[in-house]
């Protein structure tokens, strides 16, 4: 009876050693899951899901803070992404989410200032100029968040639908007749 | 007698190739105004190196190639230029293109140009003669052909055992390359041996289809009278067989791997009227200015035209008089070619055949039904594909399983929709899913992109912070460290010298000038007493008119 015990008291204290060992050993910095999740979101940085940017959205909802549809740039599809990822259902936008086109923004250069407002606010380094000197977007590469427009003092800062170009273009579902069924 | 080899698949249309081989090839009238699009070739556009109102000559450049995959662009005759702008061009899409407008002067006059002598050439000079002249894959991909004369990045010194000329032209009702061959067949087998000295090829084959026994014995003389140790091979009559990876199959049994290039297995293949392009412009130092093009279809004069780039399809098509009940124009052939949305279009580099096309020559799908499984798509694809799979999986838009059953080796040859009992329109859906799919990656190379942005904004920020905190405590410290040493001794040494300068300077304001306000009469003194009451007066009041206007305001 007391070396059966002997015995199991001595396999639990090796195995809850290896386990120690392995989680110190073993151990992965920060969150893989928070990664798998930012890959997925849109990199728009817009804060529209209540986070100020798409990193910390991930984070919220590796944690479970945060739903899965709050992110309107990433589209429907990219609630379809994450209910995948997390093994969710799928949930549809809020009523409140409009979802817009992809935009660029435009800044007005006849209006601008130079105040710098909107260089601050950009989340990308999209706006080039300086104090006193006029402000461009760098349209390549900008995310479309709107994070320039309501600092801006002088409302020069436009957002402009992404029109299709020939490069652009893509081809379209096919759409044909079926034949009746008899 | 060579071994031919077979590759899967393939099917056997009409051909309809001799309505339009009755005739020899005609130089198409000069158009009263030619439109010439800056992008002609795959890759970037032209850039514009000219301006609306300048006079050009034949062969002049006025679109120069923007990054690696480009080519240049041309003015096709001499005239001027009236305007750079938005065109409609043949493209499925239907939406307009940057072209220039030229209006011929009809002279016809060339540019200075002079033949590159190949053999005491440097091989990147002949590429980049070949880029400066446009000289593009014909047979319809428009690929820019410098490119594919390029060593192989990774594999620099990979031979090119086998260089073939692509004279199969597959497709039914297309005979351009068949006319071609027959009329211009030592240029083309001139051109041959310049490409093989570029590439250093070992064997030259040229593959034509055994329905063109004219352009074979017109080829084959023109090896003799060369003398080159070229082969004029003739392959079996079959679509896609065309295709260039399926060419290289039947002509050398080599089976190019999915996702790899042709040179990789060292083969490289031409179309032959790219051949002959290449010829005009290392023998003539020609640009690419004109093609041949097959008028046929629903037309009274099926005919091969040699045209200019930048004629309007209009004026193609009057030139073979298409028949009252035409209802819509092909560009390309019947299996792989685009609807145009209008004649007004100009040919450019990439379009081989114009066919007119009525509810007779080709009659509307039926409507279709739903896929049975039956597997005929798979038997006809030239690619080994299972189309029936890759059509389920665009159809639900799962494009990685679509992926995964290898949707980019298809070649859209459209084959399967061809054989489909089902009439479905299979390769509209692979277009579908490839162009959704190649639009996805470009999403998440920009999202990546910005990710990269962002971090190293935050991180700037961070640096920045820190720099400042690190620059205000150096501050701190060296007041600390000066008022430290004012305390401690060195004080008393320099007390005197501060001293005498206190003293100096009293002495200096004591010695200066009166100021213009003292010494007033008691008349002065009241006047400007006067005058500062009625600049207060004038203060009360305009602070009262803005507080009266801020109220008003309010209001």
């Amino acid at each position: 009876m007391l070396s059966a015990l002997l015995v199991m008291a001595g396999i639990a204290i090796v195995l809850g050693a290896v386990l120690g060992y392995s989680a110190i050993k073993f151990h992965v910095e920060g969150n893989p899951l928070v990664d798998k999740i930012d890959a997925i979101l849109p990199q728009t940085q817009c804060g529209q899901c209540g986070y100020p940017g798409c990193r910390p959205y991930a984070a919220a909802i590796a944690s479970g803070e945060a739903d899965i549809n709050l992110c309107p740039p990433g589209g429907e599809e990219g609630i379809h992404k994450l209910a995948d990822l997390l093994g969710v259902e799928f949930k549809p936008f809020g009523g409140g989410t409009v979802l817009k086109p992809k935009a660029v923004a435009f800044i007005d250069e006849n209006l601008c200032i130079g105040c710098t407002l909107c260089i601050q606010a950009c989340p990308v380094d999209a706006i080039a100029g300086a104090a006193k000197q006029m402000h461009t977007i760098i349209a390549s590469e900008c995310t479309g968040c709107e994070l320039c427009v309501s600092p801006c003092p002088v409302n020069c800062i436009s957002m402009l639908p992404i029109v299709e170009k020939i490069t652009t273009w893509k081809w379209k579902y096919p759409v044909y007749s079926l034949a009746p069924a008899k | 007698m060579r071994t031919l080899y077979q590759f899967n698949g393939g099917i056997h249309p009409p051909e309809n190739k001799e309505q339009s081989t009755q005739r020899g090839i005609t130089r198409a009238p000069l158009s009263s105004r030619l439109i010439i699009p800056f992008r002609q070739h795959a890759g970037e556009a032209a850039k514009p190196v000219v301006q609306a109102g300048d006079h050009v000559l034949k062969g002049q450049l006025i679109g120069m190639p923007c990054g690696l995959v480009s080519s240049a662009v041309h003015a096709s005759t001499s005239g001027t230029i009236t305007a750079i702008d938005m065109q409609p061009v043949a493209h499925p899409s239907g939406m307009p293109d940057l072209c220039a407008t030229l209006i011929p002067d009809g002279k016809e006059e060339w540019l200075p140009h002079e033949a590159v002598d190949y053999r005491s050439s440097d091989s990147a000079e002949l590429r980049q003669h070949l880029r400066m002249c446009g000289v593009v894959g014909l047979g319809g991909a428009v690929f820019p052909s410098d490119l594919k004369l390029r060593p192989l990045r990774g594999h620099p010194n990979k031979d090119i055992g086998t260089l073939i000329l692509n004279g199969a032209e597959c497709e039914p009702y297309i005979t351009c390359d068949d006319m071609l061959m027959r009329e211009r067949a030592a240029e083309i087998v001139q051109g041959a041996e310049m490409l093989r000295f570029m590439l250093d090829a070992g064997e030259v084959l040229i593959g034509i289809e055994d329905n063109k026994p004219q352009a074979i014995t017109a080829m084959r003389q023109a090896v003799a009278d060369s003398g080159l140790p070229f082969e004029v091979v003739v392959v079996p009559t079959i679509y896609p067989g065309g295709s260039a990876k399926q060419l290289i199959r039947m002509l050398t049994g080599l089976e190019v791997p999915s996702g790899k290039l042709p040179t990789e297995i060292g083969v490289q293949c031409f179309n032959v009227a790219t051949v002959y392009s290449a010829y005009r412009a290392l023998a003539h130092g020609e640009p690419l200015l004109s093609r041949i093009v097959t008028i046929t279809g629903n037309v009274r004069l099926p005919q091969n035209l040699k045209v200019l780039l930048g004629t309007p399809v209009q004026d193609l098509v009057a030139l073979g008089e298409a028949l009252p009940d035409t209802n819509h124009y092909i560009m390309g052939g019947p299996m792989m070619g685009m609807e145009l949305a209008s004649t007004a279009v100009p040919l450019v580099k990439a379009g081989n055949c114009i066919i007119a096309a009525s509810d007779k020559l080709f009659p509307p799908a039926p409507p279709a039904l739903p896929c049975i499984r039956c597997s005929r798509c798979a038997q006809a694809c030239p690619a080994d594909l299972q189309p029936m799979d890759m059509f389920w999986f665009s159809q639900s838009r799962e494009f990685d399983k679509a992926q995964q059953f290898s949707l980019f080796d298809c070649i859209e040859c459209g084959a399967c929709s061809y054989v489909c009992p089902s009439h479905i329109p299979l390769v509209q859906y692979f277009q579908f899913a490839k162009s959704e799919i190649r639009a996805r990656e470009q999403d998440k190379q920009a999202a990546d992109h910005a990710r990269e942005r962002h971090e190293f904004r935050e991180y700037r920020i961070e640096r920045e912070k820190q720099e400042k905190a690190g620059k205000l405590a150096a501050r701190e410290q060296s007041i600390r460290q000066s008022q430290a040493a004012a305390n401690s001794g060195i004080g008393p040494a320099i007390q005197p010298e501060i001293q005498a300068a206190i003293e100096r300077a009293r002495a200096q304001a004591a010695s200066a000038e009166p100021r213009n306000t003292d010494n007033l009469t008691p008349q002065q003194r009241a006047e400007i007493a006067g005058v500062e009451a009625r600049r207060e007066r004038v203060r009360e009041l305009a602070k009262s008119a803005v507080e009266h206007t801020n109220d008003h305001d309010k209001n």
